[in-house]
């Protein structure tokens, strides 16, 4: 075999342009967290990844998907780069079975345009549609989940069948355009959240549901927590220590009614931009009966800050707090309130916003916050989630902050993680080091 | 002991278990030679009774030192030989691991042994006005690891999910002994839900932590009886397309419904050649809308006769016919076959007209009951054991129906499992690529083979113990093994 870096590029280039793909060099543009690839190939269908894949495992050649590239940074650099596989030819929607409730489309598709082709039909895909260009294999392969994922799960919870090709060229499919089946192992889940680790997937089927009829926020503004009037986090907040009458914003009980109530809403969220100031909460109702269901979450709310209903979301709703600097955390649900306010007594300028009923909550501070700060944030702030039955993830951050840190905590499953990497890239050659536990 | 396994493998089991949770008397052993699926039959060579995960975990690892196969059973109701024993294995049973262990309103979670069964968790959350949602037909028995190895439906999926959508985090011990968490927050692939539904392959769920759902505020369940199938199906169309997702959605055709009645005297309407129930719930505004979509739907689609429950009592008459229908196929039947296959829901009035002339064709009964919302249907191919050549008869028709499955595009499984029973269906659905691609995650789990090995797949992969560095091209494509294209 040969050895690709002496042999120079020629070659491989010509092996590459071989595959009948189209292929072109690589542009400064086109770097993965500041690893540049030689070369970026636009394959239309899963045979032209699959051949990709082959010349890449002869020439061990290095290789990451990429989607929209809207969070290509996200993650470590890969060790690696030598070919990106840009699946923005990947862009059909293979069948949208619309009695069925089903649609297959190429995992490049944006999740807009797919929004798109099901409202045609009445239909959409429940999970909130990301930043623009977001491609349905970049919402698999990150796992990041927007509001509805209260009601209706996240984007594994919809996914009912998979095709991918590994790094060795294999293509292989689970699942299939049914919503109930349980033949065989289920490679969808195993893909999702694997940030091109293990394979690039080229098609997914997923599960559908009607447009509902109608929907309604229900917005209140809870006040600032501290005396009244100070507007100050007290800075030795216990993220455990019981909440003080008038000490805001009795977000616990706030979640928990919320998530108990009748009215059944689909999404339960928070965001609180400045310690100093209070957080919002929002909730959205849909389906019949909108309006009487969100007048009954206004009555819940009111309790705890003035609410309104409105017909459109919050200019927030369903974005990540920030650009440059995200953490994600997670605790049982009972415990957001306390999570809330362990993040915000740290001092530091965060930004939260997430999910209140499922408590996963991203995170955001400001880029020039300091390596040391951010170091001491993290540690801190992952002992007292730990404390609450939960953890802390840094999404990104730019490298001199997220080098002071790990990345991703502890986690239990790292070994079997691990040698799930190796037994389907033995090789290292898809987007190495890019995820969990640098596998 | 069981003369298959190897000397002192029962007493090295011995040092961690006490001498009654160790069971090698024969006669005891066959209590436990089949699940559900009781045509396969294999005496176990000893058969566990753990209570901690820390005991399962120490016989596993004795069972990888001695290098024999374990199989993990809970209650024994599959349907699909995912429980069958080992000859020459340990079967370890979880009857003993029954706790609930926490209940969490406020997280609306519960953390349970595995031995817990899939109603108790429900009758423990029922007065805080929560429940356990999916809800196989079997709940009274068959127990929650069994169901997270199966990824288990039930009649309520349709709106809510399948075990997968409900468990949060699992504690397992994996197939070499080590005790390691696996959950929903992680960051990283999804072991979670790859293990779920893997049949006892990947190892043992040893605690389960399952989302609690509220209570909907309101239930409402009506019963339309028609002439057919094919109007209670173009009812069925009419619903979803209409954009409604009631909780349950459930068809029954005339030869089940009489088996229900001789069985259990449901009283469905009377000259009905099919029956559709369907279960609404939630918000009351959200149900009182759907419900009169629903009637006038039934209604303009030919349903003679509509009943609505008004009260718990008369839902569970409604349910009564359609839960016993399996069991109640016995009465008109001396022996049948449960079969569990999926169809795009769409397909189903051409494959129940097809597997009609199935049945006609081969002189072979079907009765059918389905989950009508999600096309998985359960044929009762019925035959009489006691006739030449009926047995293999109702295989065949039982098998074909599998075919017509996978013909339109839907799967030899909906909810049973593929176990022994079905391995070798699985080609039909799956590639050699498919099943070697799945087997890779095998061979991270389990790269030895012990945990329940001759399951699923009908082949099994050889995994290798260490993988190597692997370049160029894939070794079962160079041995001729597998097609890459
Ligand atoms: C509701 C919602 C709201 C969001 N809002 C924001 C926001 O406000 N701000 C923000 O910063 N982010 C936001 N995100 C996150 C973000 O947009 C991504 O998660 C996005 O889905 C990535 O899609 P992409 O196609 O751009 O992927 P890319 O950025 O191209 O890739 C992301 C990762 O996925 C891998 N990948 C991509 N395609 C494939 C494939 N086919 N096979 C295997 N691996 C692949 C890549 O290698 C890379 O590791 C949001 C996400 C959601 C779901
Ligand atoms: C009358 C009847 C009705 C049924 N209705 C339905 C239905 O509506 N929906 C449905 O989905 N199924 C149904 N089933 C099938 C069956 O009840 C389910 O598959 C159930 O989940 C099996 O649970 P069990 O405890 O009996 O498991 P077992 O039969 O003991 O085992 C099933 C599989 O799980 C594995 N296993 C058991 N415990 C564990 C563990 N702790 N960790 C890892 N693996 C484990 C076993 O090795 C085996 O492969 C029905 C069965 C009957 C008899």
């Amino acid at each position: 075999m040969d050895a690709p870096h002496e042999t120079g590029g020629a070659p491989l280039a010509g092996a590459l342009h071989r595959t009948g793909v189209t292929i072109r060099e690589a542009g400064p543009d086109d770097a993965v967290a500041g690893v540049s690839p030689r070369w970026v190939a636009l394959p239309e269908n899963t045979g032209e990844v699959a051949a990709l894949m082959r010349v890449s495992a002869e020439h061990d050649l290095a290789v990451t998907p990429v989607g929209g590239g809207t969070r290509l940074h996200w993650g470590p650099p890969p060790e690696r780069c030598d070919l990106l596989i840009d699946t923005c030819c990947l862009n059909q929607v293979l069948e949208h079975a619309s009695g069925d409730l089903v649609v297959r489309v190429q995992a490049g598709l944006t999740m807009d345009s797919l929004a798109e082709t099901l409202a045609a039909e009445g239909q959409e895909l429940s999970l909130d549609v990301p930043l623009d260009g977001a491609t349905v294999g970049g919402v698999l392969a990150t796992a990041v989940a927007g509001p509805r994922r209260f009601r209706h799960g996240t984007a594994r919870d919809l996914l009912i069948g998979v095709t991918v090709v590994l790094a060795d060229g294999t293509t292989a499919k689970s699942g299939g355009k049914v919503v109930k089946n349980v033949a065989g192992y289920d490679l969808g889940k195993l893909f999702t959240g694997s940030y091109g680790t293990l394979g690039v997937i080229t098609e997914a089927a997923f599960r559908l549901h009607p447009i509902p009829d109608d929907r309604r926020w229900i917005i209140a503004e809870l006040p600032a927590p501290g005396t009244p009037g100070t507007g100050a986090v007290r800075g030795d907040g216990r993220p455990d220590a019981p909440e003080r009458p008038g000490s805001p914003p009795g977000l616990d009980v706030l979640a928990a009614e919320l998530a108990a109530s009748q009215a059944e809403p689909s999404a339960i969220e928070v965001d609180w931009p400045d310690a100093r100031g209070g957080p919002v909460v929002a909730v959205l109702v849909e389906g019949t009966a909108a309006d009487a269901r969100a007048r009954a979450v206004r009555d819940l709310m009111a309790g705890h800050g003035t609410a309104r209903i409105t017909a459109g979301p919050p200019g927030w709703w369903g974005t990540l707090p920030g650009e440059d600097v995200l953490l994600e955390v997670r605790v049982p649900p009972s415990r957001a309130g306390g999570a809330l306010r362990a993040i915000m007594a740290r001092g530091l300028p965060a930004h939260v916003r997430g999910s209140l009923a499922t408590a996963a909550l991203q995170v955001t501070l400001p880029p020039d916050v300091g390596g040391s700060a951010f170091a001491e944030f993290v540690s801190r702030v992952r002992d007292d989630l730990g404390r609450l039955g939960g953890g802390l993830t840094v999404l990104t951050a730019p490298q001199e902050l997220a080098d002071r840190v790990d990345r991703w905590g502890p986690v239990g499953a790292l070994p079997l993680l691990r040698r799930v990497k190796e037994r389907f890239d033995p090789g290292r050659r898809m987007s190495p080091g890019r995820s969990v536990g640098g596998i | 002991m069981g003369t298959k396994t190897p000397d002192g493998l029962v007493r090295r089991l011995l040092e961690s278990l006490d001498h009654r949770a160790v069971i090698t008397d024969p006669v005891r052993l066959r209590t436990y030679e089949c699940d559900g699926l009781t045509h396969h039959r294999a005496t176990p060579g000893v058969v566990v009774l753990p209570e901690t995960a820390e005991q399962i975990a120490a016989v596993v690892r004795v069972c990888n030192e001695y290098g024999v196969p374990f199989v993990a059973r809970g209650a024994g109701t599959g349907l699909s030989g995912g429980a069958l024993p080992r000859t020459d294995g340990v079967l370890i049973v979880t009857s003993r691991m029954r706790r609930i262990l926490s209940v969490d309103v406020a997280d609306r979670r519960a953390v349970v042994e595995p031995g817990v069964t899939n109603l108790a968790i429900t009758e423990a959350v029922r007065d805080l006005g929560y429940y356990y949602a999916p809800d196989p037909s079997s709940q009274q028995v068959c127990t929650i690891g069994g169901n997270v190895a199966e990824n288990s439906g039930g009649a309520h999926c349709l709106k809510y999910g399948f075990t997968v959508n409900h468990v949060l985090a699992l504690e397992i011990v994996t197939p070499d002994g080590d005790i390691v968490e696996l959950s929903n927050t992680d960051p990283g692939y999804d072991l979670l839900g790859a293990f779920v539904g893997s049949e006892g392959t990947l190892g043992i769920a040893t605690k389960i932590t399952v989302r609690l759902t509220r209570a909907p505020e309101t239930v409402t369940t009506l019963l339309a009886a028609f002439d057919g199938i094919e109007q209670g199906g173009q009812a069925v169309s009419a619903i979803i397309g209409g954009g409604i997702v009631p909780a349950a959605i459930e068809m029954m055709d005339a030869l089940a419904i009489e088996a229900a009645e001789a069985a259990v005297a449901c009283a469905y309407p009377e000259g009905a050649g099919a029956v559709l129930i369907v279960e609404l719930d939630g918000p009351v505004p959200e149900v009182t809308h759907q419900f009169d979509e629903v009637t006038r739907i039934c209604r303009e689609n030919g349903a003679f006769e509509l009943r609505v429950a008004a009260d718990p009592a008369e839902r569970a008459a409604i349910w009564k016919g359609r839960k016993s229908a399996f069991a109640a196929v016995g009465r008109i039947s001396p022996a049948y076959i449960v079969q569990d296959g999926v169809v795009p829901r769409t397909a189903l009035p051409e494959v129940l007209a097809s597997i009609d002339r199935l049945s006609r064709e081969y002189g072979i009964r079907v009765a059918n009951v389905f989950h009508a919302g999600d096309g998985n249907l359960h044929p009762l191919v019925l035959f009489d054991d006691a006739e030449a050549g009926a047995g293999e008869r109702a295989e065949l028709v039982s098998g074909k129906i599998l075919d017509l499955c996978v013909e339109h595009g839907g799967s030899i499984t909906g909810e049973h499992g593929v176990g022994v029973d079905k391995s070798r269906y699985m080609p039909k659905m799956f590639s050699d690529n498919d099943l070697d691609t799945m087997q890779l995650v095998r061979c991270a789990f389990d790269p030895r083979g012990l945990s329940n090995p001759g399951k699923v797949f009908p082949t099994p992969r050889l995994c290798g113990e260490v993988p190597g560095v692997r370049k160029g091209v894939h070794p079962l494509v160079e041995s001729g093994q597998a097609e890459q294209f």
